[in-house]
């Protein structure tokens, strides 16, 4: 065998110049990220940490360490996915009167691209899910989840996609398709490079993740909640993420259906999506769209839970219309199974089609708007209390309810055929979505921060970051609004008419107001981990709040709570703290604990190695990958090291220091 | 992942009441699955019905009568099981699919009569 092929057969598609070293953007943030990552290996091994974060971080099954890694994962890749941002509204701001801006077509298309798949996959996602790992077993007073080492193994498959995206910054390419790589540009015919096959199995990895998670979150909703807590006492909280784990487990095989079959087109040469041969690429957008649909209700409702939450509790009423909330949740979660195709109206589905999705679209704004309504009745009369979760939520009603009418106005179908494609739908959907999804993640890491770290975050840079946030959205996307009535497409890398340059620059300066935000925020955590002793809270429920979480310790111990609660009432807490609730401090008993594994990260790893051999053709690796994910999953039924109990003199201890922190404090 | 549930099951004193099948039950539904099997093969090998449209409605008839088996003899579904869950996941699913398959048919029916060029129609049949 000649050495050509020997290299080929080992590297498969991958060349030395598969690098982008002719791209200097690229190989600028290349040497910043390996000149910071290996800043951190170094410090990390320094202060001997490896040892620790594997055997208390990476390996943990325990509900809420995972949580929190979710939560760190959505950050950095926030702030990968902003770093996109900005460099779009840069170009945009720049590339007038003949200036070509200073991004090139090649990489400005993978920007957009990279900058929609991370937002919604490795950030939304992970914020959503890990805010629902972490609060959902607390609220219902369970010791974890139903399946502890899934949601480990879920956890890491999640992190394997993000890897993969990440990866494709530095070696190779990503796609250059937009966020949902419609056929028949991301066929093979005109994608014939890695960029569409890093954007597959970067979501099929992360997906089998998500799916998994769901199933395990149902699960633990259905099966481990406390004694008393029937379906209508749980927490809206719990109720959206019950809807929201059922929408992920009814959609995400349909994204994955979709996407292998693209894969079939691109590795085998079948024709389900393309032009010719009685493929069709319409059939890829229905049926994406079937996922993609639900898809935001995903990310949006756990939202609109924390939102109750936070809402109640800091106007210090009980949640006004509890049932209809979780009627209003319910509804959502059906209808928006029924409205997919108002994302190709003008697909030319024909009046009747179009007329059914349109009318469907704008019932799902009835749910939404009574669920507005609770919220405004729960403030009515109630003590309000304007800290930080509380000002999130506020911001939210108010920048969601011009969202949702937006939403209402694309929903008409002839309206969408003038606005369908053009910034005024870019600009509906950050305002959905920043305004619903990434305000509610913010509130609810405010509000539980406390919980799982034992002390507050500083107020003063909260502040700072909210403003910033809440007015550089406006500044960003309401000249979007405006440049989308005028006709503006998205997705566009230099304009020609001249008049439009001011609402970019608008725009722009808009992105830059956020990334104060962004970086306020940060400068929060530093600030609160440094202040953490003037922070502290040793009560466990610094905000005077309702729900189970808040009655065990912060952070919770291991077990979370030393007896099962018993629930008599909605808002299980604040009925306990009512009728003078005494925690018990003796005839503490074992706690039967599931133990940490490597199994789940090596699991993942392996797979990602396989989807790596997939995307470059390495065959040998993505073989050897695939049947050493078999070796280690068959071998891992076989480890019967599974579990332990914690000794009731380890508990007893436990609770005594807490005792000892609660006598304190009074 | 099977200690892990009865880990969690143990601490919450939730007792293991999974219904198992009787060996004449699983008999029953592995002969019932083979032969729900065999017969859409022998249909398309032998061509018995001639019709070639016909033929996959009934191989699709089959499929769903096999699906039932597997949930009955297999996986021990039932109104009662799970409090019930198990029934309403069932028809939840149930309704997704009916919304997905046939939503797709309904749009993709229009969009070809309204969007296909005519003589690629005629290539079409």
């Amino acid at each position: 065998m000649s050495s050509p092929d020997l290299i080929k057969l080992i590297f498969g598609r991958l060349t030395l110049e598969s690098l982008p070293l002719h791209e200097p953007i690229v190989v600028g943030t290349f040497a910043v990220v390996a000149t910071g990552g290996l800043a951190l290996f170094g410090a990390l091994t320094y202060f001997r940490l490896w040892g620790y974060l594997w055997r208390e971080w990476f390996t943990t099954v325990d509900h809420k360490r995972i949580g929190i890694m979710y939560m760190i994962l959505g950050i950095v890749m926030l702030l990968r996915g902003f770093a996109d941002a900005i460099m779009m509204r840069a170009q945009q701001a720049i590339a007038f009167g003949g200036s070509e801006g200073y991004l090139n077509a090649h990489h400005y298309d993978q920007i957009f691209t990279a900058h929609g798949v991370i937002m919604i996959f490795f950030v939304a996602m992970p914020l959503v899910t890990g805010l629902m790992n972490y609060v959902v077993p607390l609220q219902i007073g369970a010791r974890d989840v139903s399946f502890p080492f899934l949601n480990n193994f879920s956890f890491w498959m999640t992190v394997g996609g993000a890897v993969l995206v990440m990866a494709s910054l530095f070696i190779g390419e990503f796609a250059r398709t937009g966020w949902l790589a419609y056929p028949p540009l991301s066929n093979i015919g005109y994608s014939p490079d890695v960029g569409v096959d890093y954007y597959i199995w970067g979501l099929q990895v992360a997906g089998v993740g998500t799916t998994l998670s769901g199933i395990n979150l149902i699960c633990t909703i259905v099966k481990l909640r406390a004694p008393g807590m029937t379906m209508m006492r749980m927490p809206v909280f719990t109720w959206t993420s019950l809807c929201t784990n059922v929408l992920i487990v009814a959609s995400f095989p349909v994204l994955t259906v979709v996407l292998a079959l693209l894969s079939l087109d691109r590795y085998v040469g079948t024709n389900f999506f393309t032009n010719d041969f009685g493929g069709s690429p319409m059939m890829y957008v229905n049926l994406i769209w079937i996922w993609g649909h639900p898809e935001v209700y995903i990310l949006v409702l756990p939202a609109f839970g924390i939102f109750s939450e936070v809402t109640s509790t800091f106007s210090g009423k009980r949640l006004f219309g509890y049932t209809s909330m979780v009627y209003a949740t319910v509804v959502i979660t059906i209808l928006s199974y029924l409205v997919w195709l108002h994302h190709f109206f003008t697909m030319g589905s024909g009046a009747s089609v179009n007329s059914f999705f349109g009318i469907t679209t704008m019932i799902i704004s009835i749910p939404t708007g009574a669920k507005m309504f609770n919220w405004l009745f729960t403030m009515y009369r109630g003590r309000i209390r304007f800290e930080l979760p509380m000002m999130w939520t506020l911001a939210f009603m108010f920048t969601f309810v011009i969202g949702g009418m937006t939403g209402v106005l694309l929903a008409v179908p002839p309206a969408d055929f003038v606005l369908h494609n053009s910034l005024f739908l870019i600009a509906h959907f950050h305002n959905v979505i920043i305004g619903g999804v990434v305000f509610g993640a913010f509130a609810g890491i405010v509000y539980w921060f406390p919980k799982a770290f034992g002390f507050r975050l500083d107020p003063f840079w909260g502040r700072v970051s909210f403003w910033c946030w809440v007015t550089g959205f406006f500044f960003a996307f309401m000249p979007l609004y405006v440049l989308g009535l005028m006709g503006v497409t998205r997705r566009l890398r230099v304009f020609d008419d001249p008049s439009l340059q001011i609402w970019f620059i608008v725009a722009g300066f808009g992105a830059a107001l956020i990334f104060v935000g962004i970086m306020a925020m940060l400068v929060q955590f530093a600030v609160s981990i440094l202040r953490r002793e003037q922070l502290r809270d040793v009560t466990g429920d610094p905000w005077n709040a309702r729900t189970l979480e808040w009655a065990t310790s912060s952070p919770p111990p291991d077990y979370n709570f030393a007896f099962t609660p018993v629930v008599h009432d909605n808002d299980a807490w604040w009925d306990m703290k009512r009728r003078g609730y005494q925690r018990p401090l003796t005839g503490f008993k074992p706690i039967h604990m599931p133990s940490n594994t490597g199994t789940g990260i090596i699991l993942a790893g392996l797979a990602t190695a396989m989807a790596f051999g997939l995307i470059w053709y390495m065959w040998w690796l993505a073989a050897v990958s695939f049947i050493a994910l078999l070796v280690v999953a068959i071998g891992h039924t076989f480890n019967y090291h599974r579990d332990f109990d914690i000794p009731a003199d380890q508990i007893v201890r436990t609770e005594d220091a807490r005792t000892n922190l609660l006598a304190g404090a009074k | 992942m099977n200690t892990d549930t009865h880990a969690a099951a143990a601490a919450h004193h939730h007792p293991d009441q999974h219904a198992h099948g009787s060996l004449s039950t699983y008999l029953l539904g592995f002969i019932l699955s083979v032969a729900l099997t065999a017969v859409p093969f022998w249909l398309v090998m032998s061509g018995e019905l001639g019709n070639k449209q016909v033929t996959a409605l009934v191989i699709m008839g089959f499929a769903v009568v096999q699906i039932v088996v597997h949930m009955v003899y297999f996986l021990h579904m039932n109104t009662a099981s799970e409090n019930g869950w198990t029934m309403m996941a069932l028809i939840f699913t149930i309704v997704m699919v009916v919304i997905a398959l046939s939503g797709s048919l309904w749009v993709m029916h229009h969009l070809t009569t309204n969007m296909m060029p005519i003589h690629e129609m005629s290539g079409m049949k």
